[in-house]
């Protein structure tokens, strides 16, 4: 029990500091209200930022890790299209299994 | 008195589909959070203070012990830059509101409650009764099913064996579909899977954030057209 309630320093200070910044950006917008016209290039840039910041995130995993994960990502995005969050998670989820043991490496 | 009791009623029934939906994604965060090592405290306060599923998800896949601060902090940066322009958005919306009421209630903006409030704001009046009654129930199935999460997790063992550790990129891939507006995000998406994979292979984590984020921005910066102009 102690050790699920244990904070270790740098861990609090990663979340601090994750807080402090999620909390910036949240209220920016209150402070930049008509001073905040992206147009053209700028916006297209913004508007990238949320895609480009996710894939980045897992890029290794889809490409750098083996083929049953490549193989599962394609299937996932197939999935992606057509299905809500969670079915597509499961589609995932299910797909790496599958081919994990197909191919010998699970 | 009883206005503000039907404005947080319409709140909590808007945000129901939202509330199912965490459940599942706040004990697989939990789970995953206790895989790498956090503990049910630190697990709970990152989504108690943090509470930005999208950052959160991120941090703890590029997670080391010890927490590699500056790193978590620009990455979470990065992801949640969207948020400036969802509260600019939303600020005109509440202009009759209390100070405390916006600082409260922006703390805890994320894209659900966010695209909800908009929904409401677009056909009626935007009432602090109704964006609480939305958020505070949305609020605590994610810090309470994390943590259960965390519990379950540290008993599950090697989230592996389940397929649960592609859980994330699964989740990831299906949030990206949720941004997508065509050729740009196509662009975007193919830039920064390859810059990121090979800054991956290159250095190691953590730069793949940074590089694969860089290039998937820039791609879609450089590939823009006016209106007009396009085929």
């Amino acid at each position: 029990m102690t050790e699920m309630l244990s904070v270790q320093p740098a861990t609090l200070a990663a979340i601090a500091a994750m807080a402090a910044v999620t909390y910036a950006t949240r209220i920016a917008g209150l402070f930049l209200v008509g001073r905040f016209n992206l147009t053209g290039r700028a916006k297209a840039a913004f508007d990238a930022i949320p895609a480009a910041v996710l894939v980045a995130v897992v890029a290794p995993v889809m490409l750098a890790t083996g083929p049953a994960e490549t193989i599962a990502a394609l299937i996932t995005g197939a999935a992606a299209a057509r299905l809500p969050l969670l079915a597509v998670v499961a589609v995932g989820v299910v797909s790496v299994v599958l081919l994990r043991a197909v191919l010998g490496l699970g | 008195m009883s206005s503000t009791w039907r404005e947080a009623r319409d709140g909590l029934s808007d945000i129901s589909p939202a509330l199912v939906a965490c459940v599942p994604i706040g004990l697989l965060y939990g789970a995953l959070s206790a895989g790498k090592g956090l503990s049910l405290a630190e697990t709970a306060l990152m989504s108690m203070s943090v509470f930005a599923g999208g950052a959160q998800f991120a941090a703890v896949e590029i997670w080391r012990t010890p927490a590699p601060v500056a790193v978590l902090a620009f990455s979470t940066l990065l992801i949640n830059l969207r948020h400036v322009l969802m509260s600019a958005s939303l600020a005109p919306k509440t202009g009759g509101w209390a100070s405390w009421q916006r600082f409260l209630g922006f703390y805890v903006l994320a894209d659900e409650n966010w695209a909800m409030a908009e929904r409401r704001a677009a056909r009626q009046p935007l009432t602090p009764a109704y964006f609480f009654g939305a958020i505070v129930p949305f609020y605590c199935g994610w810090v309470v099913f994390s943590g259960l999460g965390a519990v379950a997790g540290s008993f599950l063992g090697d989230p592996k064996r389940i397929g649960a550790d592609f859980a994330f990129t699964a989740l990831f891939i299906g949030l990206v579909a949720g941004f997508w507006k065509g050729r740009s995000t196509a662009i975007t998406v193919v830039a920064s899977a390859v810059a990121s994979a090979g800054a991956y292979w290159l250095f190691g984590p953590p730069w793949h954030v940074a590089a694969g984020a860089v290039a998937g921005i820039a791609a879609a910066a450089v590939t823009w057209r006016p209106e007009g102009e396009r085929a």
